[in-house]
Formats: structure tokens, C-alpha cells, sequence
């Protein structure tokens, strides 16, 4: 069964294509790196399956899945650390689902959100302001609370950039924890070698598809130097795309 | 002599109770929707927001006179009216809010100075940018504590999805579709709370005692729900201590009250816990971890 279909999608900002014409499924419960150059397009796909960015052309079908099912980690300058908040209350904004507007954090409820925060080893750090925490010790507190959404579907933007051997490690633990009990994991990552090793599905995008498959086929270097050539800028004089009117026609 | 100065002026007039209960009304909603403001990095947007309300104002003046009502009502009316319009041209090209803002703000304090001018002497002009606390009256002080209750009970709903939003607010839009609603609920606040202000310490200053306070609360406390009781107590006593220093100097009140909040803020600035200029020249020794 799929967790999620891709119907000729195309994501962007201002007509111009980010993610050109993408088409496929992503099975149920698998673990799928995401990868491209700078400008690639991955965070904007991770934005459109999430629902933050709605598609300039085609569809996104989550297969069966509420949109409350889905757990995004965003790269960690979308969020204001500046913002007085400790990393106990933060991290209990991942109860979302189950409390609402008004929902009380009860004792069940605190126990769920310091097990999560011990879970990836900060214990000691719950009434910390986010603001004065390192970039890593950031990044652990926001894995704390995609493992209290309990989602089905994970979407993760670059969740080991600049972060040390360590913490990468025992983040990168936590996302195979989660595809060992059967959630389905999307991850945009730049570590090849990495995603050589721990990924068993890879998706090149340079603004569109390049190749998907399994990694050992997809990650060879002619798919690389492919995606290494890829025009960055969008073409403010671009005409409209033949492809759309061909798909629009055919309908 | 303390007492006199102090206490004796609200035992002995009752305009002088009145502007009292009203400060106290206008500190408990208004100095918790400044804090916001200050966190969600909109003080200057409250700011455009203040002169946005004149020209509803102006018309109720231009309909009938310096009644309280009829100003109070075109306040929200005009007030609501640029906050949506600025919202919806945000929300809907791109265009930061702030940006948004600016050209709807500087059009409608155009507007209503134009509109008090046809009809009123600079008096009235000056009463309508500097408000009059000491002239409210019993119906006018009822108007100005509802609000305020309305506010309260408003930001008590969308408390949790305003804070989510201030921080992270891609998270929020993944989860709930609270967010958009709760902002324009929170645009709705200030604009109630910027009339009420403007009662008190008209169009000009209005925002003042909502700003003024967050900004003393932000050099004490690293913690939201502490800042807000203390942005609440700054606005509190600032408003007391002005109306006494008005009282007892004839400097009107409504400047009185600000200038004592930024005497306050300077304070704050100077000697606040948190990332105050003494204690950030005079840190002390460091800690063992």
C-alpha cells in the first residue's frame, strides 16, 4: 500500500517550477532519502507533501493518512529561537493532535513529554529557553517532538546539518528506530555517504526527477553529474510549459 | 503629605478614580497583547495601527461631536477595516505585513486629520491625537472595561495557536489550520485595545502603554507567562504614577502616564537581568558549568 502519490506534480513559487512533474508512489513504511543540489527543489517537495505549499500543477495524494498523521521537521532556521519558550513547552507542542486549542497537559502527558526529551538525551534541559540551546542540542529537541506526534508519515528537511558524529549518529538511530516499526520516512539530505549506507530508496531531484529507485542503482555518477548541472535560476522570460498544455489537452 | 500626594487624590475626586480603574483595565489587556506584539516583532505595526483608527474616529467627531460612542465605534469600524485589508494583501501577495500596513496606515491618518479639520478647532484635534483620561465618564469607562474582558477572553482562546505561530510557524500550518484565524483574531485585539488606549491617551500615545511595558518585561524575564505579569505590573503602576505626576504637575495625562512607563524602560534598560547594559558590563565571575 502507498503512503503517498505523486500525480505529474509541479511545486513552486510564482509560476516557476521548483519540482517539475514529478510522478510515483512512496510505499507504505519505507525509508526514502531525498537528494540534489542546492536550489534542487527538496524542501519545497517536503513542503507540498506536508501541505504548507499546495501544488502549481498535478496532485499530492496522501494515501488513507489524516494530515495530522504527518510529523515535519523543518530546517531550524524557519523557527524563532528568540521566542521565550523552554524546551519542556516545545517540545509539548508535538501533543498537539490529542490537545488541541484547549486540551490540558495533564501528568500522563508530562511523562510522555519528558520521556521524549530524555529519549534523545537532554534530560536536565527542560526549562531551558530554546534560545540557549546549541544548533545540535536544537536539532535533538526537535526530534523529541516529532516522536511525540507519533505520525505515521515523517518528513524530515535536512535534519543533520551542521550537527557533530555523535549527535548525527543517535539522531540518525531514532529515524531507522522509526522505520523499524513500520512509519514511512522521508529524509532531504546532502551526506551521500550516508545515504549509501542507511537509505535503501533515494530520490535525485534537480528540480525535477532525475532518478528514484533503490540507491545502490539510483545513486551512480551519472545521475549525480546529471543533477550537478542543473539550472539553479528560475527564467523570468520562460514561456508557459508545453507539457502542461500537452497533459491538459490529453485530459 | 505622602497620603495627599499619593492616595488623596482618588479618595478626594472621582475623575481622578475613574482614570484609575480605566489604567488598570487598559494595563491587564492591553500590556499582554503588547507583549506579543514586541515577540512577534509587530510593535511598529500596533504603532500604524494606532493612526489607523483616526479617520473612524474623526467621522464619528464629524457626526456628532466629541461623543465617546460614535468615536469609539468608527475607531473599530475604520480599525478592523485597515487590519483585514492589510492582512488579506499580505496573506494573499507576499507583501510583509508591516510593508502592507504602512500605505494603508499613512492613508487613513491623512484621512482623518482632513476629516477633524473641516469640522473642529485644533483643540479638538489635539484631544482626538492625545485622548483625555481625566474626562472619562461612567459609560466611557464601562465600554473601556468590557473590552478589556472581551480581550482577555479572546486571548485566553487562541493563546496556545499565537504562541506556536510566534515560534515555529510551519509546524503549526502542518498541524492545524489555527493559525491564519488566530492571527486575525490577534489583529482584532489590537485594534480593540488600540481604542481603548485611544480614550485614554489618544491616537499618538495609545499603542504606548501596550509597547512600553513589553519592553520593560523583556529585560527581566526569559519566560512568557512571567513577562506578561510583569509587562501587566509596568503598565499598571506607569499608569498610576501618571496620573498622579499629572495631578500634581498639570502635565496632561496621557504624556504623564508614557513618560513615567519610559523612565521604567530605561531603568530596565540599564539595570534589567536580562541582557541589561550594567549586567552586561558587570557580568561577575563565571559559573562552574
Amino acid at each position: 500500500m502507498a503512503a503517498l502519490h505523486f500525480h505529474n506534480v509541479t511545486l513552486g513559487y510564482d509560476r516557476h517550477p521548483a519540482v517539475h512533474h514529478l510522478n510515483g508512489e512512496v510505499a507504505a513504511g519505507a525509508l526514502i532519502a531525498v537528494i540534489g543540489p542546492n536550489g534542487a527543489g527538496k524542501s519545497t517537495l517536503l513542503r507540498g507533501i506536508v501541505g504548507i505549499l499546495k501544488p502549481l500543477d498535478g496532485s499530492i495524494h496522501l494515501g488513507g493518512l489524516d494530515s495530522r498523521d504527518i510529523a515535519y521537521l523543518p530546517q531550524s532556521a524557519e523557527i524563532d529561537r528568540s521566542f521565550p519558550i523552554s524546551v519542556f513547552d516545545f517540545v509539548g507542542t508535538g501533543l498537539w493532535r490529542g490537545t488541541g486549542l484547549f486540551g490540558g497537559i495533564g501528568k500522563a502527558a508530562r511523562e510522555k513529554i519528558l520521556r521524549a526529551i530524555a529519549s534523545i538525551g537532554l534530560n536536565g534541559f527542560e526549562n531551558r529557553p530554546i534560545g540557549t540551546l546549541s544548533g545540535g542540542q536544537m536539532q535533538r529537541v526537535l526530534f523529541a517532538r516529532v516522536l511525540l506526534q507519533d505520525a505515521r508519515l515523517i518528513v524530515l528537511d535536512e535534519p543533520f546539518n551542521a550537527i557533530d558524529s555523535k549527535t548525527t549518529t543517535d539522531l540518525l538511530a531514532l529515524v531507522k528506530r522509526w522505520h523499524g516499526e513500520g512509519r514511512t520516512v522521508l529524509a532531504a539530505l546532502h551526506d551521500m555517504e550516508m545515504v549509501r549506507t542507511h537509505f535503501s530508496e533515494t530520490l535525485v531531484l534537480a528540480r525535477g526527477p532525475v532518478a528514484w529507485g533503490p540507491t545502490a542503482e539510483v545513486l551512480t555518477p551519472e545521475n549525480l553529474l546529471v543533477a550537478m548541472r542543473m539550472c539553479e535560476a528560475f527564467d523570468d522570460s520562460a514561456a508557459a510549459c508545453a507539457a502542461d498544455d500537452a497533459s491538459s489537452r490529453a485530459a | 503629605m505622602v497620603y495627599d500626594a499619593l492616595i488623596g487624590p482618588f479618595t478626594e475626586f472621582e475623575f481622578m478614580r475613574r482614570a484609575l480603574a480605566a489604567v488598570i483595565a487598559l494595563s491587564l489587556a492591553g500590556a499582554p497583547i503588547g507583549v506579543f506584539l514586541m515577540l512577534r516583532r509587530m510593535s511598529l505595526v500596533g504603532d500604524a495601527m494606532a493612526h489607523a483608527i483616526l479617520p473612524g474616529a474623526a467621522v464619528g467627531f464629524l457626526l456628532s461631536g466629541l461623543n465617546l460612542f460614535a468615536m469609539t465605534a468608527g475607531g473599530l469600524l475604520a480599525g478592523f477595516a485597515v487590519a483585514i485589508l492589510a492582512g488579506v494583501v499580505a496573506r494573499s501577495t507576499g507583501l510583509k505585513e508591516d510593508a502592507s500596513l504602512a500605505t494603508f496606515y499613512l492613508a487613513s491618518l491623512a484621512l482623518g486629520v482632513a476629516i477633524v479639520s473641516i469640522k473642529g478647532t485644533n483643540i479638538d484635534l489635539l484631544h482626538v491625537l492625545f485622548g483625555n483620561i481625566l474626562a472619562m465618564d461612567d459609560q466611557t469607562l464601562l465600554v473601556v472595561a468590557f473590552n478589556a474582558t472581551v480581550t482577555l477572553l479572546v486571548l485566553a482562546v487562541i493563546y496556545r495557536p499565537l504562541v506556536i505561530e510566534s515560534v515555529d510557524p510551519l509546524f503549526l500550518r502542518t498541524v492545524s489550520r489555527a493559525g491564519g484565524p488566530a492571527h486575525l483574531a490577534f489583529l482584532a485585539l489590537v485594534v480593540i485595545n488600540l481604542v481603548n488606549g485611544f480614550q485614554a491617551l489618544g491616537t499618538l500615545l495609545a499603542v504606548g502603554l501596550m509597547i512600553l511595558p513589553a519592553g520593560i518585561a523583556r529585560f527581566w524575564s526569559r519566560d512568557l507567562t512571567v513577562m506578561i505579569c510583569i509587562a501587566v505590573v509596568a503598565a499598571a503602576v506607569s499608569g498610576y504614577a501618571g496620573l498622579v505626576l499629572s495631578f500634581q504637575t498639570r502635565v496632561p495625562s496621557g504624556p504623564a502616564i508614557i513618560l513615567v512607563a519610559t523612565v521604567f524602560y530605561i531603568v530596565s534598560v540599564l539595570f534589567g537581568r536580562v541582557g541589561g547594559i550594567v549586567r552586561q558590563l558587570f557580568p561577575g565571575r563565571h559559573l562552574e558549568a
